[in-house]
C-alpha cells in the first residue's frame, strides 16, 4: 500500500467519515480519494483547497503561522482539512456523529507521514 | 461583461463572481464570439476567439487520431496567469469557453464553476430558436454587429 493510500485508509476507518481526499493546495485538484456515494469530491477538493489557501494567507498577514488543521462545522456534518507536504492538503468530509477529535489526530498524523 | 444574448448573462456573471477569472470568452466553434468579460479591445477578442477555436479544433482532431473521445478541457499553466479552454454542447450548438485566471484562484475552482456555468447555460438556453448558419455574405455585417454589442461601439 502506498503512503497516499495508507493515509486515506487510516482516516476512512474512523466512524462517521464519509470521504477522504488528498488535494493539491494550489490547484484544488484531486490526487487521491476514498468517497462514499453522494459526496462531490471535485467540489470538496477545489473549495477546501481554496479555503485553506486563503486561511493560510490570512494567518500569515496577521503574523501567524499557517493553520495546522481546519475544521468547518455545518448542521449536517463537517469538513476537516490538514495541510500536508508542500502543496498537499488532506481533506475529510464527516457526518454530524463523527468523532472529530479522533479524526483530527489521525489526519494530522497521516498528513505528517506524507511529508 | 457583455453578451450577445441576454440568457447568457446570468450564468456567465455567476461564473465570474465565483471563479475570480480575469478574462472570459464564450464563442462558437467557428470563432464567433457570444460573450466576453475583461477584454478592452475588439482586436484582442477576435484574435483570442480565432486562436481558441483553432486550438480546440486541433486538440479534437488529435483526440480523434488517438482513438479517444474529445478532451474535456485544456489547461495551460503559467507563472502569472493560466488559461483554460473547454468546448461544450449547448442547445445552440457546440460552444467554447476560454478563461484566463491568476493565482488568486485555482484551476480546480475555475473548472468547478465552469462546469456549473455550462449546466446553467443548458437550462437557460431558449429551445425554440435553432442557431442559424453563418453565411459568407453575412459574415462581415454579423461580425460588426457582434463587436458593437460586445464593446458598445
Amino acid at each position: 500500500m502506498s503512503p497516499t493510500e495508507a493515509a486515506l485508509d487510516r482516516v476512512t476507518r474512523i466512524p462517521g467519515v464519509r470521504g477522504v481526499l488528498l488535494v493539491t493546495g494550489s490547484d484544488g485538484l484531486v490526487v487521491a480519494e476514498q468517497l462514499m456515494d453522494g459526496v462531490d469530491g471535485r467540489a470538496a477538493a477545489a473549495l477546501t483547497a481554496s479555503l485553506v489557501g486563503r486561511l493560510s494567507r490570512a494567518a500569515e498577514s496577521a503574523g501567524l503561522r499557517p493553520p495546522a488543521f481546519v475544521h468547518v462545522r455545518g448542521d449536517t456534518g463537517s469538513v476537516l482539512a490538514a495541510p500536508a507536504a508542500v502543496d498537499l492538503v488532506l481533506v475529510a468530509v464527516v457526518g454530524p456523529d463523527a468523532n472529530v477529535g479522533l479524526a483530527r489526530l489521525e489526519m494530522i498524523e497521516a498528513a505528517s507521514r506524507l511529508d | 461583461m457583455r453578451a450577445l444574448e441576454p440568457w447568457v448573462v446570468d450564468p456567465l456573471q455567476s461564473f465570474l463572481t465565483e471563479s475570480s477569472a480575469r478574462l472570459t470568452l464564450l464563442m462558437t466553434t467557428s470563432g464567433q464570439v457570444v460573450a466576453q468579460h475583461g477584454f478592452s479591445r475588439s482586436l484582442d477578442v477576435m484574435t483570442a476567439a480565432a486562436l481558441g477555436a483553432g486550438i480546440v479544433a486541433s486538440t479534437e482532431e488529435l483526440a480523434r487520431l488517438m482513438g479517444a473521445s474529445r478532451f474535456g478541457a485544456l489547461v495551460h499553466h503559467g507563472v502569472g496567469q493560466s488559461c483554460l479552454l473547454s468546448a461544450f454542447a449547448t442547445p445552440r450548438g457546440r460552444w467554447i469557453g476560454l478563461v484566463v485566471f491568476g493565482p488568486e484562484t485555482s484551476v480546480g475552482i475555475v473548472q468547478l464553476f465552469f462546469d456549473q456555468m455550462v449546466q446553467q447555460l443548458m437550462t437557460a438556453a431558449p429551445r425554440e430558436q435553432a442557431a442559424s448558419p453563418m453565411l459568407a455574405e453575412n459574415f462581415e455585417s454579423e461580425l460588426n454587429a457582434s463587436l458593437k454589442a460586445l464593446f458598445g461601439r
